[in-house]
């Protein structure tokens, strides 16, 4: 047993070190490579960068409006996740909390979504956008984005409910309250922790969306930032220190909020699957 | 005073309470079904229509099927890239959730900084699909990527090569970009499984006298069936919609020579890829793949999960 033990324990060290390496060192060697000329990264792209400077940031933005889909990026996960959470909140409540012979089956629907590979009703959603008049508005990631992510949050905010004691939600209706109210002032500020996760799960799903702004976003000034990238990489390929530089700032602001919160960003992101 | 004002609120509710409450669920329902439920169950029936450029002409039954199947290049296409979404599958299963087992149940057993580990694994999953593509497109150039240059200063300058431009190579590179990118969160998953193992049977167990091998198959790998299933079907479903990383490195056409297509590129090439189909009716075929696709992940789904229940039910 003891034997066993102390040649296992230097094992698990080495092999949680090396893969620890592997996945953070291609991170690293992004920032690293950020700072640093095309010509200093062929020449040497292992090393440190020679002198700190920021013109590959500069390049980068002067080539491409880059701020502009940094807002625009912004501005779509924003909205998606504020949208998403107030509806879920109200579809999770009445599935949660009144007992309608519908319940089940509107929750069950829900549910459904989540195996249903969107993506291949792609077709029928551009014909849908297009008839809207949707493509190239920021809408069109808006609704993508609260649709696909409804069925997680329903999910979760639904399991939360039910794991809430009635006492006090009891207590504000006989002093008048109405549903909404209830759900507002009452219940809201008990679900910190599942409108963190919520909040979490739709915010990276909504940032990082790459597959609908594709198909939907043509025109440079709606572009978010995923496809934004896909512009800068087809039209500036050579400039390798501005390519690394955009990926950078591509992945900064998620890296950022995830250092402040890393655990509330693993809970949230295995929270679908766990329960 | 007040108790005029709750009188009338209470009289509002009352009147008020009985329909209001359903309109709760119905900003929901209603973007849900109209940009998920409806899509989906309209590129069901697109299976059955001819159709030029995006507008649908007549019903054909099932002819877009015959002709995906029947019809060169379209027959050899599908099962090329099929073939990829199963090597994508098996890979992953035994790269990624293997290694990310091992490494859960490293962790489970109390390293010491297990939380930087933990995030350490994690932080690949951050990033956007598109940049994890990118940024691995340029570390595996064949000129000046970091892969070939760390490989030529260990001295195995015969392992170097253009991994994504040599088709033995290229799909196997993807898959592994995906494993990097996914590990992470296979680590959580199967962490949480480690750790609702409850406490009392491993005592128990390590009473009797079990240890190494015989505690890992007798105790762990039973219990740790739940995780596995989740994983299993995640990976599966992951696997057959595989697109944003190969579009993002090899290009919608999977290059080269189509050594890296998957079934959701090629329906992506059928549907919005005008320049390599040339045919007008390519919706009709692009939706009869996506049936075929959907039909083939649902069933397959079902399956595991079904296999799952039997499984905790015998335990």
């Amino acid at each position: 047993m003891k034997n066993s033990s102390m040649w296992s324990k230097p094992f698990y060290y080495v092999l949680v070190f090396a893969v620890a390496t592997i996945s953070l060192y291609p991170i690293f060697l992004m920032f690293l490579s950020s700072f640093k000329t095309s010509a200093e990264i062929f020449k040497n792209p292992l090393g440190l960068p020679t002198h700190f400077s920021l013109d590959t940031y500069r390049t980068l933005l002067s080539k491409v409006p880059f701020d502009q889909y940094f807002i625009n990026s912004v501005i779509v996960s924003v909205t998606s996740v504020v949208l998403v959470v107030i509806f879920c909140s109200l579809a999770a409540y009445y599935i949660a909390r009144f007992k309608f012979s519908w319940n089940n089956a509107i929750f069950f629907i829900f549910l459904l979504g989540m195996m249903i590979p969107i993506k291949l009703g792609i077709v029928p959603l551009f014909i849908l956008m297009r008839d809207l008049g949707l493509i190239n508005s920021l809408w069109s990631l808006i609704f993508m984005n609260i649709a696909t992510g409804t069925p997680l949050t329903v999910l979760i905010l639904t399991g939360f409910f039910k794991t809430m004691p009635t006492e006090l939600e009891e207590a504000a209706r006989m002093d008048g309250a109405g549903n909404l109210r209830v759900l507002w002032s009452v219940l809201l500020p008990l679900m910190r922790p599942a409108l963190g996760t919520v909040v979490i799960v739709n915010f990276i799903a909504a940032w990082n969306d790459f597959f609908f702004p594709l198909i939907f976003i043509t025109e440079k000034a709606k572009m978010t930032i995923p496809v934004g990238m896909l512009s800068l990489f087809g039209e500036h390929s050579a400039d390798w220190g501005s390519l690394f530089a955009g990926l950078t700032l591509a992945s900064l602001p998620m890296m950022i909020l995830f250092f402040v919160a890393s655990k509330q960003f693993m809970e949230g992101l295995t929270a679908g699957a766990v329960k | 005073m007040t108790t005029v004002q709750t009188a009338l609120k209470k009289k509002g509710r009352k009147n008020g309470k009985r329909w209001t409450i359903h309109l709760f669920p119905i900003p929901a329902l209603i973007i849900y079904s109209v940009f998920v439920l409806y899509p989906i169950l309209a590129a069901l029936t697109y299976s059955f229509y001819s159709f030029k450029g995006f507008s649908r002409e007549s019903f054909v039954g099932f002819d877009n099927f015959v002709t995906l199947f029947t019809t060169e290049p379209y027959g050899s296409m599908f099962t090329n890239a099929f073939k990829h979404n199963l090597l994508y599958f098996g890979l992953q299963m035994i790269v990624m959730n293997g290694l990310a087992f091992i490494l859960a149940f490293v962790i489970y057993k109390k390293v010491r900084g297990a939380e930087f580990f933990k995030i350490a694994f994690f932080l690949p999953r951050l990033l956007s699909v598109i940049v994890v593509g990118f940024l691995w497109k340029l570390i595996l150039n064949p000129n000046f990527g970091t892969l070939n240059m760390l490989l030529g200063k260990l001295g195995l300058e015969e392992l170097q090569r253009a991994w994504l431009g040599d088709p033995n190579t290229a799909l196997i590179s993807i898959i592994l970009v995906n494993c990097w990118f996914g590990l992470g969160f296979g680590v959580l998953i199967f962490l949480a499984g480690f750790q609702s193992i409850p406490g009392e049977l491993i005592e128990a167990a390590k009473l009797d006298g079990a240890k190494g091998m015989t505690m890992i198959r007798k105790i762990y790998l039973p219990l740790m069936i739940p995780s596995i299933m989740i994983m299993t079907v995640l990976t599966f479903i992951q696997s057959f919609e595989a697109f944003e990383l190969v579009y993002a490195m090899q290009g919608s056409m999977g290059e080269p020579y189509y050594s890296t297509d998957t079934l959701a590129v090629f329906f992506y090439r059928l549907a919005f890829g005008s320049s390599t189909s040339g045919s007008s009716d390519a919706i009709g075929l692009g939706s009869a793949l996506a049936a075929v696709l959907f039909f083939f992940i649902l069933i397959c789904t079902m399956i595991f999960l079904k296999f799952t229940n039997k499984k905790e039910v015998e335990m």
